[in-house]
Order: structure tokens, then sequence, then C-alpha cells
């Protein structure tokens, strides 16, 4: 299992068990465990509906990459470490994470 | 202000909207498009006009400005009427069980039948989190440029540093007294001409550039007179304003769809999957905005679903007729 914590907009956090070998973005996983990011685009790096800031984790996380800062540069806010969780796939090395959500409903 | 009578109403001119023009006019009935957009096509034109799609029967991969601009022309001969740049504000429901649909600008349009095909909703301006920010909208406060000349010989800040920024401070920057662009960062990711342009005219003192920065706060009597600046290094400055426009692209919302009594789950309309009806009566949700269980947000579901409602909306606009179900490739399609 690959354990993450998300803390929402209202500060509160949770675990989330994501098993491994999904295919899937952080994005996905957060729809489906229920957290409300619209994901306006489906997961194409041009909405920005699906931003959040790293916390915690390795390094090269912390990074976003260049389809994402077209799209974060856009808007009224971003913390230093944004990144858009439809850019990011699920992988075994994100064990122990932490992602907070930013931004709009 | 414009009166307009038509069979169906439809709020969203997306795919879903679009080809609902289509299977309503297979059945005589007419259609009037309102988006908020300034063009049709939704999400698709607005947000990934490039971008293949490969999900669409019968097309191993078209754009997505294809895919619209092909729905534009199969239902041309049905002549749809559009009210685009319109944000629907109102519905009266009338005696006779017709409905009337007012929008922003006062266009008034009369419909038998209701259909919400609003996508995710309503393309708004994303705000910026900038204090008393809502008290100067419309008193110097705008989150778009409708018409330049409303900005000539005025002190303009735009706030924003995407492409919409870049371009608007060039070509104001000839219009208005001044033009200050604030923008968060210190690089430009926008077109690189865009942003070369606005570094030049920076320089030649055509315009204010301020990086690293953010519009804070607005101060005015009865307008904007005043912006309050923080930096970086949390340094708080103060430049004059006749007007700010803060560009930060769109971002949907529900918008007054919400208020109208429908069974809204999750920013979604919840609506029974034998017509994708609502609970009210003559108003139906097609393609995403709509909810049932099963439900996938696929183009493809959303043209199954305006079939499905164009065949139960036939008894409010024909009550007197019996429908019979005909296939275009025995029928042909025959325009009105």
């Amino acid at each position: 299992m690959i354990n993450l914590t998300i803390i929402d907009r209202d500060g509160g956090s949770r675990p989330v068990e994501i098993p491994e070998g999904i295919n899937l973005s952080l994005m996905e996983v957060l729809k489906a465990s229920e957290y409300d990011i619209l994901a306006t685009c489906g997961g194409m790096a041009l909405c920005a509906t699906c931003h959040v800031q790293v916390i915690k984790g390795p390094e090269e996380y912390f990074t976003a990459t260049d389809t994402e800062l077209d799209v974060l540069d856009t808007l009224p806010y971003a913390p230093p470490a944004s990144r858009l969780a439809c850019q990011i796939r699920i992988t075994e090395d994100m064990d122990g994470m932490v992602f907070k959500l930013v931004g709009e409903e | 202000m414009e009166q307009i009578t038509t069979d169906i109403c439809i709020i969203g001119a997306g795919p879903v909207g679009l080809f609902a023009v289509f299977e309503a006019g297979l059945l005589k009935m007419r259609c009037h498009l309102i988006d908020v957009l300034p063009q049709v096509g939704g999400q698709l034109s607005e947000i990934y006009p490039h971008k293949p799609i490969y999900d669409i029967p019968g097309y191993p991969d078209v754009t997505a400005q294809q895919l619209v601009d092909n729905l534009m022309v199969q239902i041309a001969p049905f002549h749809p009427t559009f009210s685009l740049g319109e944000r629907v504000e109102n519905l009266q429901r009338n005696d006779d069980g017709s409905y009337n649909i007012i929008t922003n600008d006062g266009t008034t349009v009369h419909c038998q039948v209701v259909v919400i095909a609003g996508g995710l909703g309503c393309f708004e301006p994303r705000k910026p989190e900038i204090d008393r920010l809502t008290d100067f909208e419309g008193k110097g406060v705008a989150y778009m440029v409708k018409n330049p000349e409303h900005f000539r010989n005025k002190k303009v800040v735009l706030a924003g540093g995407g492409d919409s920024a870049l371009d608007w401070a060039v070509f104001l920057s000839n219009v208005a007294e001044r033009v200050t662009l604030v923008h968060r960062g210190d690089t430009f990711r926008g077109a690189p001409d865009s942003a070369e342009k606005v570094f030049e005219l920076a320089r030649e003192g055509k315009i204010d550039l301020i990086l690293k920065s953010n519009v804070v706060a607005l101060t005015g009597e009865d307008r904007l007179q005043e912006i309050t600046l923080l930096d970086r290094d949390q340094q708080v400055s103060h430049i004059e304003a006749d007007h700010l426009i803060p560009l930060f692209g769109l971002s949907p919302k529900l918008g007054p769809i919400a208020d109208w009594g429908l069974n809204i789950d999750r920013s979604a309309i919840a609506v029974n999957t034998v017509d994708y009806s609502t609970n009210i009566e003559r108003i139906y949700a097609i393609g995403d905005i709509n909810t049932y269980p099963g439900k996938l947000k696929l183009i493809l579901c959303g043209f199954h679903e305006g079939a499905l409602m164009a065949q139960s909306a036939f008894k409010y606009v024909y009550p007197e007729q019996k429908l019979s179900f005909k296939y275009t490739t025995v029928y042909g399609v025959s325009a009105f």
C-alpha cells in the first residue's frame, strides 16, 4: 500500500491508502476518495482545478513541470511547491507523502 | 432587449448542447442556445481546442475544435439561434407550462422546454483575493476588456501573468494614459513574442511592469482610486488607478441554476435516466452537468442523453401529435 496524507482546504487531514501498481494520477485518486475537486479538464494540465501543494515527500516532487507551470503562472495565488495533481502519477516512492489542497473548490 | 420565441431553449453551447439541436431538429423542434462564452463549443473551444479526442464514434481522432466545427455543420439545417456571451439569470414558469428564460443582458427566451447542457457550469473569471475587490466591481474593477475605448486616457492596472494579461497590456499601452502590469512571478510563460513586447515597452517607459508583487487591497470613495501592492519582501506600495483588470483565467461555477429548485448532487443535476428529465417538469439536463447512477462524463454519453431527451420533450412541444420514431437513413434530414 502507498499511504498519503491529504490536508483539506479547511485544514483537516486524513490518510489515503492506495494499492500499489494502480495506474492513476493523484487527481484521479483524490476524486475517487471524494475530495471536492472539479478536475474540469479531466487531467490535461489546463484548468488548475486540481491544484495541490507538496508538504512532505521526495525532493523531485516539489518542482512542477513546465506544463504545470504554464497554468500555475496564470493563477492569482500559487504557494511554493505548487503542483497539479493530474500530472503526478502514483508511484511507490510516494509512500508517506503529504499534500495540501489549494485554491477553488 | 431581445425577445426570442422557440421550442427548446438549450443552456450551454458545448458539444452536447449543439448535438441536442440535431436530435430536436429531427423531430421538428426549433432550438435557441445561450452560452456565457463568446463562442460556441464550451470547454472544447475554450480550454482545449487543439487537443485530439479519440472516443468519438466514427472518428479515430478529431481535435476538439474540429468536432465543434463539424457539429455546427451538422446542425445548420435546423437553423439554431444563439445568444452568446450572455449568462442565464432567471427562469419564469408561465401558466401554460412554458418558460421564459432571462439573461443578464435582458434577452428573454420563451420556450416550451428547457434543456440544461451546461457542462461544469458557467465559466466565470477567477477572482483573486483582494480586499474590497467586489465593492468596486463596475466602479473600476472589470474582469474582461469588452470595449478598450472605455480605458482611453485612464490609469489602468492589469494583474496576471498569462497571455491575456500580456496581450491587453500591449494593446492598452496605446489607449490608456498609463498601463501598469502587476505579476506575481518574475517571468512570463505566455507567448514569448508577447512577453518580449511587454519587456520592451517597460524598458521604453511606455508601461510600468511590477513583478514579484500582488494586488492586495483597493481603496476609493465612490470609485476605485488607489491600489495597494505587496511584494515578495512584504514591502507595501500604493499606486493610483482608475481601473483594475484582474486576468486570471476562467473557472466554472454552477451559477443561478443552483437556485431553481432542481435536485443537485455534488454540483451536478440529478436526472431520471429514462429521458434525462429533472425533478421539474419540462426541464432536462444532459451532458457533464447531470448525474445518475453509473454516469460517465463522456461526450458520447451526452449525445445519447440528447437523443432521449428530444424524444421525451416532443410531447410538450407538440401535445396534439403522436411521436413516431424515424431513422435518418430512411427519412433523411429534413431541414426547416
